[in-house]
């Protein structure tokens, strides 16, 4: 089973397939446009999450979003928490008290209001998904917890493939599609009817979004630099990027644990499986030396 | 396993001791340390063990799970989050068991094809090969029940779409679709029920292992040649040779395993499983994971709901008939030159079927699918029975020892004691 024989038959296979199907591959075209593809500091193997950016994203949230948005698998302290936005343990309880926590029920029975704790997760803006319905044209605004891992875009073939190797590797395509999505409002093109409750967007699947464009250049301040001048370009873009790379934060807190981890058992397992080798040639030897690679007694010429 | 006699002898007196009443250290030496192995087994070979890790990985990483879990409707979701944030390296539990399924699968793949390269699954050797297709079918079985319990959108309209295909089952369908849901549609009583189930059958997977590893060591392992152990020179002992090399292909197979889990551990999930579960909104596209996707293809390639379920279970189901199928004298595709171009066309047409059953089931792809279905079948009923009578086989080696060396030469002895090869090859 050579690599080679495996490769011709799959391509003679595929091109026997591939004939019948070009016509409504080609016919799907009228779809949204595949987002633009960004630089993420925390991609590949060895990224880390930009504190500076992710503490950004958090301002946009806080200040934009979470009027609608909901986060609610996302605790305070999770902010203070290693490979996050890094804030101090100081910091996210004076944050957390800034909040209203409904809490109970007391002694005597009742729910009561009290400001929030660092264990607190990020209080919802609307008490149900119904009232959050109701408040918004008929459609919940979706919660962030996890929306950076929920959302994609096909890539197709054959970057699926090259997507899941290294050094090619790209598994940032929900944060692409959340920056686009941000970026992409826009005129409809003429003969484009925008139904009432609704507004055009070049990225989203169909083009018809319920939320209406969310944020302007401009409409958060950024911490300033010693110049005076903000460290970053307040415009929709960097907004984007900033609260996409929160988004991608607050769906995967553990993603820097997760790589460091990774590098180390994956060198580990190299190391292992390189001297396991020479003990198993070591062992063979005794027997003469065992066959090699995966099919060799097909290219026996005795 | 005592087919070919205990060569284990007990040292110390606690060990006779235990032994004349219960003589499983005999049984393991027996099956894991003097086990003649054919000497010329490539790393082909190696699935087997690679898929005994998994099924432990698997086991281990599912009960340390379940301990966090909660099987409810409400509550399934953010249980598998709570997992992902607040509990100590449950991220990586529940990334290594995701992945693990899928690395299962990868791994369970080659051991069916090599099998069917090899033909493996030929005379003395049917009863061990439907076991594994019995193993096969729980493993799917317990991956989809599997794929339900974090109760996203895949998740739940995976559970719709198989319960709703069951009930096209005559006559017991719809109990069989009720008892599954515990009520009328998919709901708290399914995931609570799927739960347990997806517990339940590893431990049946372990069990049918057990027999499966039995029949082997009955049988003895087929080899690229596909001809049988004749001399002492053809095999070496399990242990080390065999051993060494299963360690070594399981820790190779670990990196590719750890890739996933620490980089790409999403790559071969759905995003819109990381949606909750709304039986209002039905997703774009419901597909299943990658390892159906060929046999979603064959569901969905006749119009007929009913057809669609029989063609599926058929598709499984008729590997089980393959030693029978097959009318070649000769095992390994080797020394078949003409079923060897057939086996290649056989594994590109189930690629194709996965990457249509990704697809929308619509015009061409349809059409695709009914093509690659029907071929898939007639690989089975057609080109096993006919191109086994027809075909003239290539010259095989007088023996596996031959095989490594060429004919007439000597080599260093194998490591076996005389004759204790012999057993296995009086059924070969």
């Amino acid at each position: 089973m050579t690599i080679r024989t495996l490769l011709a038959a799959t391509l003679v296979a595929a091109s026997l397939g591939g004939a019948l199907v070009a016509a409504p591959a080609v016919a799907e075209d009228g779809h949204a446009p595949q987002p633009p593809r960004q630089k993420w500091s925390y991609a590949g193997v060895f990224g880390s999450f930009d504190q500076g950016q992710l503490q950004r994203g958090f301002q946009v949230y806080k200040e934009v979003c979470s009027a609608c948005h909901s986060m609610k698998l996302v605790a305070f302290r999770n902010l203070a928490e290693p490979g996050g936005p890094g804030y101090s343990a100081a910091q996210v309880k004076a944050l957390a008290a800034t909040y209203q926590v409904k809490d109970g029920p007391n002694d005597s029975g009742e729910m009561f209001e009290r400001p929030g704790r660092p264990a607190d997760r990020f209080p919802p803006p609307f008490p149900n998904d119904q009232a959050a319905a109701a408040a918004n044209g008929g459609k919940a605004p979706p919660d962030f917890s996890v929306l950076a891992k929920a959302r994609t875009y096909e890539r197709g073939f054959p970057w699926f493939v090259l997507d899941a190797l290294p050094f090619t590797g790209y598994a940032e395509q929900g944060v692409d599609y959340i920056h686009a999505l941000l970026v992409g409002y826009e005129e409809p093109p003429k003969g484009t009817e925008v139904p009432d409750g609704g507004h055009y967007n070049k990225y989203y699947p169909g083009h018809i979004i319920a939320m209406p464009n969310p944020i302007s250049d401009g409409q958060v301040s950024y911490p300033k630099g010693d110049d005076g001048q903000p460290v970053v370009p307040e415009t929709v873009d960097q907004y984007a990027k900033d609260v996409a790379a929160f988004m991608a934060w607050a769906a995967e807190p553990h993603m820097m644990a997760r790589k460091a981890l990774g590098l180390r058992v994956i060198l580990f397992l190299i190391i292992l499986a390189g001297l396991l080798y020479y003990v198993k040639k070591r062992v063979w030897a005794d027997v003469g030396g065992e066959t090699h690679g995966l099919q060799p007694e097909l290219h026996k010429t005795f | 396993m005592s087919a070919h006699g205990n060569t284990y002898v007990p040292r110390s007196r606690l060990a006779k001791w235990f032994e004349s009443r219960l003589p499983i250290v005999g049984l393991v030496h027996s099956s894991f340390v003097a086990f003649p192995v054919p000497r010329n087994l490539t790393y082909f070979w190696t699935f087997g063990a690679i898929l005994i890790a998994f099924l432990g990985i698997q086991i281990i990483t599912g009960v340390w799970l379940a301990m966090h879990y909660e099987p409810s409707a409400k509550g399934a979701f953010d249980s598998v989050e709570h997992i992902m944030r607040d509990v100590n390296y449950g991220w990586l539990l529940r990334y290594a068991h995701a992945n693990g399924a899928s690395m299962f699968f990868v791994a369970v793949y080659v051991h069916i094809f090599r099998n069917l390269y090899y033909g493996s699954y030929k005379a003395p050797r049917e009863v061990l090969y439907i076991l594994g297709v019995v193993i096969y079918l729980l493993m799917m079985a317990t991956a989809f029940l599997g794929y339900t319990l974090p109760w996203g959108q895949m998740s739940y309209w995976g559970a719709t779409v198989i319960t709703n295909i069951l009930a096209a089952i005559p006559v017991v369908g719809d109990t069989i679709q009720s008892l599954l849901w515990g009520g009328y549609s998919v709901g708290n009583p399914t995931v609570n029920r799927f739960f347990s189930l997806h517990f339940l059958l590893p431990w049946m997977i372990a069990g049918v292992v057990v027999l499966h590893v039995w029949a082997l060591h009955v049988t003895g392992q087929n080899n690229p040649t596909g001809i049988p152990i004749k001399s002492s020179k053809d095999a070496v002992p399990f242990t080390p040779y065999a051993t060494i090399k299963d360690v070594f292909a399981v820790v190779v197979f670990m990196i590719l395993f750890a890739w996933f889990i620490f980089y790409q551990p999403n790559y071969l999930g759905h995003a819109d499983n990381y949606v909750p579960a709304n039986p209002a909104v039905t997703p774009a596209h419901i597909v299943p994971e990658w390892y159906f996707l060929p046999f979603y293809a064959i569901l969905r390639a006749v119009p007929s709901k009913l057809g669609g379920v029989i063609l599926m279970f058929s598709a499984v189901l008729i590997l089980a008939l393959a030693p029978w199928l097959d009318t070649s004298r000769v095992r390994s595709c080797n020394y078949r030159p003409i079923y060897r171009q057939f086996f290649w066309v056989f594994v590109g047409v189930c690629i194709i079927l996965g990457w249509l059953g990704a697809k929308p089931p619509e015009g061409g792809y349809v059409i695709a699918s009914q093509i690659c279905t029907a071929y898939y079948f007639a690989h089975f009923l057609i080109v096993m029975p006919l191109v086994g009578l027809f075909e003239t086989p290539t010259p095989l080696p007088g023996s596996i020892l031959e095989s490594v060396t060429g004919p007439g030469k000597q080599v260093s002895g194998s490591g076996m004691p005389a004759g204790a090869a012999a057993a296995p090859t009086t059924k070969g």
